[in-house]
């Protein structure tokens, strides 16, 4: 009988905030098409380790699975990644999988990411409708516009960017480069731009704009492609004029 | 006067739309979801959201929207109220226009429509193929604002278990467990609405997300709240079969000019590309002329069946059929389909732009849902409403592409004003609810935890679940035979016998995803049983549900709906009439005009 190929994963282990970590390698079976995810599902059915001891399932935190929620974000050998993109016959083995290291930790491989959440609502990154009642169409936007903002908008939270600034540590409060980049998106739209102002404001001070140090390590790990760097240029410059013409006037 | 309050249960569209009317109405909200609201399912709907705004000039209209809906879901869905949302569709796209969703524009600024699967006319509104996304962004963001300013309050990392439901069987609030600390704990609420999604996971593999289990619609249901038209389950022609997921290939492919094929020849072995035209069988164009790749789901997903399973003209002997985009410019096919091109590449390491793309039906939408009354999204327990997948109301035996959306967002914007109404009016509110009513309840979910988490067996629940996926996709989605329908339910019965000596391998009392995987998979295991058990019983083929066996549509006998009742802890089926009011039923074909 032909011997089946194994998958080695070596998983990094918390059991909680204060709890200490440790790493815990897993034989697997090999699949076609496998992903991460395919491996934690597997060792959730099997838990137990190569040398075989009995553990616990690992948690971590997956929901669409095609890369557009935002959830699976992980260290893949060292990088920030999506789990579920992350095809196992491209990866080097053993495979290390760990926590981001940029957001409190929650067990095994989660994390808590409401810090993002709560950067969206500090440079109010909406559109300020009236109300949900008929009030007609909205206003005509410019294919060329279009073209613009949906890529912005694709972002889906995931922390990646943060994950790889070294501008996001103890130190600071930065929010980083996806935050900075709705602030581009809501400004570019009609509507939204009546706003601007607001959102140049909050996102100026402590843990603002000016903390980016233009390492630009951003632009390569975000999964969506986002032009990152563009739009903290765009920003960037939005918020000198503004604090220029506030200069100005007095 | 004393303040009414509302929760809302699940942070998709529905959800979402529902928190956005009951904030508006200046009620306090608080919003319950299993992952932030962001992460919802609803990110996954890829191709566009269905209103009759005849920006093309084809005379498209409301009654033309509505008389596909309600042919394409072959006469099975109550009338009126989709009648209703027709109506309010375009209202809906401006809306979400106003809310500044980068919907693809014409030269002119305005709305660019696509061609979707069930109709003739340019009815679908689109950003790129990740439509779902940006209209959950649009309606997460302004819950956001309504959050900073006070009025909604998010429940993110919480699952619910059960309602809190009264002596007089009326709902009063929740019960919740918090994922992290795994803490239990009720809370009261004059009105529920509930928008938990579909229930792919019953399927195992499925375009569905990890949250879609419909346990939340389970646990209801054994509380007393119906259950319709379980057994309609839509299976999308076109996915991309996965160990973990079947991924999705949006009907938008196929909108944009895509076409579907397989080489006539069985034993051909060249590439794709080198085979000449003349040794192509495109199935669905010269089945359908017609409406050619556009036919509905259930018809693409029957036919790419018949090829591979009747015909044996899968690609290489596999079960795959072409999705072929390889003829339209890059240029085109980057502004309109570049999210869905993007996921096959990366999953598949093949550009769809240069090859043409191997797809294969997977399960893809519940039809049936909670049963609600067909006014106002009230299910039958007073106190609780649903909206959303989560529901029956809509899409009959088949919902049309592109009609997800506008029926979550319009589902939930009435259930949002009828929860408002209802609270309001109440004689006595939740606050008066003696407390041994939300103590009790509390202690009946512990108790479930406690036992999960303390005992001994030798079930793995990730083993039962690959177990149930395995025989549900087998036997009760595309072609349903009764005999192999009624050893499926057997064979659940056995799950639920041997989920009685489960092992979660994890005892700890922190962020233990297990325990709250278990208590998902119990649920599933009983709305699996109501899937089945409407197939079996439901002898006629209509829309999603095929019975070779009894391969017409018979109105005399099945013009009613399917409506579960939990009754001493075990499924009946009841059946009321369908309100066909408004068009007259009459025979479903797409081979020809309507």
């Amino acid at each position: 009988m032909a011997e089946t190929k194994q998958v080695i994963v070596k998983v990094k282990r918390q059991a909680g905030p204060k709890e200490a970590a440790r790493w815990e390698e897993f034989s697997l079976k090999w699949r076609p098409s496998m992903n991460v995810i395919i491996c934690l599902r597997d060792i959730a059915e099997n838990p137990v380790t190569r040398d075989g001891k009995k553990t616990t399932p690992v948690t971590y935190d997956s929901n669409c699975l095609e890369e557009i929620c935002g959830s699976c974000a992980m260290l893949i050998n060292g990088k920030a990644r999506m789990a579920c993109s992350a095809l196992v016959d491209q990866l080097e083995q053993p495979i290390r999988i760990e926590p981001m290291s940029k957001f409190p930790l929650v067990r095994d491989l989660a994390v808590d990411r409401q810090f993002m959440f709560e950067s969206l609502k500090r440079v109010k990154a909406w559109i300020p409708i009236d109300g949900t009642y008929n009030l007609g169409e909205g206003p005509r936007v410019s294919p060329e516009v279009q073209e613009k903002g949906y890529p912005l908008s694709n972002c889906i939270t995931c922390g990646n960017c943060l994950e790889v600034c070294p501008q996001v540590n103890e130190h600071n409060q930065f929010v980083g480069a996806a935050i900075i980049s709705q602030v581009r998106l809501f400004n570019m739209h009609p509507t939204g731009a009546m706003n601007k102002s607001e959102r140049i404001a909050a996102i100026i001070g402590p843990g603002g704009i000016q903390e980016c140090a233009n390492a630009q390590n951003c632009v390569h790990a975000c999964p969506k492609g986002i032009p990152l760097t563009e739009s903290i240029a765009e920003v960037n410059r939005d918020a000198w004029k503004q604090a220029l013409l506030s200069w100005l006037v007095g | 006067m004393r303040q009414p309050k509302i929760i809302v249960v699940g942070g998709g569209l529905a959800g979402l739309m529902a928190t956005i009317r009951v904030a508006e109405a200046g009620i306090p909200v608080d919003l319950f979801s299993i992952v932030p609201v962001k992460r919802s399912h609803s990110v996954c709907a890829q191709g566009g959201i269905n209103a009759a705004k005849n920006q093309k000039g084809e005379g498209d209209t409301v009654d033309k929207h509505f008389d596909d809906t309600i042919y394409g879901g072959d006469f099975l869905a109550n009338q009126p109220l989709v009648k209703r949302m027709c109506e309010a569709a375009p209202g809906i796209i401006d809306l979400l226009d106003r809310m500044g969703v980068m919907f693809n524009r014409t030269p002119e600024g305005l709305l660019d429509y696509r061609r979707f699967g069930g109709t003739l006319y340019h009815r679908t509104a689109f950003a790129g193929a990740t439509t779902g996304q940006q209209l959950l962004y649009a309606l997460d963001e302004q819950v956001r604002r309504h959050e900073a300013e006070g009025k909604v309050k998010k429940f993110e990392g919480a699952t619910f278990l059960s309602a809190v439901i009264d002596g007089g069987g009326v709902c009063r609030g929740i019960c919740a467990m918090d994922l992290r600390t795994m803490e239990v704990k009720t809370f009261t609420a004059d009105a529920v609405i509930f928008a938990t999604g579909g229930n792919g996971a019953i399927f195992g593999r499925s375009t569905n997300s990890v949250v879609c289990t419909g346990s939340a619609q389970a646990a209801l249901f054994q509380q007393g709240v119906d259950y319709a038209n379980g057994e309609f389950i839509q299976v999308h022609p076109t996915a991309i079969p996965g160990e973990d997921k079947l991924r999705l290939m949006s009907e938008s492919a196929r909108g944009e000019g895509g076409r579907v094929w397989v080489p006539r020849n069985p034993a051909e072995k060249r590439p794709p590309k080198s085979i000449p035209e003349a040794e192509r069988f495109y199935f669905l164009e010269e089945w359908y002329p017609k409406y050619g790749n556009l036919v509905p789901r259930d018809i693409a997903t029957r036919a790419i069946h018949r090829i591979v399973y009747q015909e044996k003209l899968g690609i290489d002997g596999q079960p795959a059929v072409y999705l072929d985009v390889t003829h339209i410019p890059r240029e085109t096919l980057d502004r309109k389909l570049e999210g869905i091109l993007e996921i096959y590449e990366k999953f598949l390491g093949v550009d769809p732009r240069v090859e043409p793309m191997k797809v294969f039906p997977a399960m893809h939408y519940t039809m049936g849902g909670i049963w609600v009354n067909g006014e106002d999204q009230a299910s039958n327990v007073p106190g609780i409403y649903a909206a959303g997948e989560c529901e029956y109301q809509y899409h009959g035996a088949n919902r049309l592409g592109a009609n997800s959306l506008v029926s979550c967002i319009f589902g939930g914007g009435i259930a949002g004003r009828a929860a408002v109404k209802y609270a309001k009016n109440l004689e006595n509110s939740a606050e008066s609810t003696p407390a041994a009513v939300f103590d009790g309840e509390r202690k009946r979910q512990e108790e479930k935890n406690h036992k999960l988490i303390n005992q001994d067996g030798s079930e793995n629940p990730i083993t039962i679940w690959r177990e149930l996926g395995q025989v549900m996709t087998e036997h009760v989605t595309v072609t349903r035979i009764n005999k192999d329908l009624e050893m499926t339910d057997g064979k659940i019965r056995a799950l639920q016998e041997r989920y009685k000596k489960i092992n979660l391998s994890d005892r700890t009392k922190w962020s233990n995803q297990t325990l709250n995987f278990a208590r998902e998979l119990e649920n599933m295991l009983v709305l699996a049983r109501v899937i089945t058990l409407g197939a079996l019983a439901r002898n006629e083929s209509r829309g999603a549900h095929y019975k070779p066996d009894y391969p017409d549509r018979d109105d005399a006998n099945w013009l009613k709906t399917t409506r579960a009742k939990w009754v001493n802890n075990d499924i009946q089926l009841t059946y009321e009439p369908v309100d066909i009011s408004l068009i007259k039923p009459r025979p479903r074909r797409y081979d020809a005009a309507k």
